[in-house]
């Protein structure tokens, strides 16, 4: 995604308020920000607020944008700062460059050992398991969901997730990891009811 | 059973495994180890598998029309909202 959609842009037509280049931007980009803001928030209004604003800004601040990093990045970091400002409106105690609690000490917690690898594609993604799948990361705190929305869902590199998030890239790793193995956890619990379901039914 | 290494450091690597961005050296030891250690055969698959769906589920979340149609419109767009998407 990178390299592709930075040349598939004219920063020049964008930056000159070429409208017909900025609806390509916003039509290429849109659904990549509001799927971030709908994870991040788990709620449509606050995803819909999170793309307006988004682009609102961007427009803004087109004309300062150095290219540094890929528009793609650019935008997911305005989009991410849009929903922690969202999150400290909830919760004005929330600080995001601190440590995430455990982030340096290397217990990890592993339960869950049932390998349900194998259970049929319609059990993975029923929409029952959709469901689970959406609960399960919210459970996540903001720090360890955003790292794994930008990561895995997004499938941003691990530099460009520390661009758009602006933390090291070894706390990229740490919180990425942890929120691997929390999801891991929580789905084997789910989903290793459901092979034994199999199992027993 | 030779175990070079424990389940514990495999922790540490686990992430770069997955991602096949692991250097070749340590691959095969956490090949070799895993073929020894269910646990931890275990935790890499349902891991990948983990990773896997998030993936797979999200790609089908697409912007809803009307989010869209609202957007063009808050930017003064309005004008290419008929435009085909393209993406
Ligand atoms: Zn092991």
């Amino acid at each position: 995604m990178n390299e592709e959609s930075q040349q598939e842009f004219s920063l020049e037509l964008l930056r000159s308020g070429d409208r017909a280049e900025l609806a390509r931007l916003v039509d290429v980009h849109s659904t990549k920000i509001y799927r971030l803001g709908l994870k991040m928030l788990s709620n449509p209004q606050d995803a819909e607020d999170v793309l307006q604003n988004t682009f609102l800004k961007a427009i803004q601040a087109l004309p300062k944008f150095e290219g540094r990093s890929t528009i793609s990045t650019w935008l997911y970091r305005i989009a991410v700062n849009e929903s922690l400002m969202l999150i400290r409106r909830r919760k004005p105690e929330f600080d995001f460059a601190s440590k995430v609690e455990g982030e340096e000490d290397d217990e990890i917690l592993l339960t869950q050992f049932s390998d349900w690898c194998c259970l049929p594609e319609s059990e993975l993604v029923s929409s029952e398991a959709q469901k689970y799948l959406d609960k399960a990361i919210q459970e996540l705190s903001e720090k360890l969901r955003v790292v794994f929305l930008l990561r895995d869902i997004e499938k941003l590199s691990i530099t460009e997730t520390s661009e758009a998030l602006n933390i090291s890239e070894s706390a990229v790793k740490t919180r990425l990891l942890r929120a691997r193995l929390q999801l891991r956890e929580m789905l084997s619990k789910y989903y290793g009811e459901r092979l034994n379901a199999e199992k027993t039914g | 059973m030779k175990k070079h290494l424990n389940c514990g450091a495999l922790l540490e690597s686990l992430s770069e495994y997955v991602d096949g961005v692991l250097g070749d050296a340590l691959c095969a030891e956490i090949e070799s180890h895993v073929a020894d250690c269910d646990d931890c055969r275990v935790v890499v698959d349902t891991l990948k598998k983990t990773i896997y769906l998030y993936h797979e589920t999200s790609e089908k979340t697409e912007i809803p029309i009307d989010v869209r149609t609202r957007l063009f419109h808050r930017l003064n767009l309005d004008d290419f909202i008929q435009e085909k998407k393209q993406v």
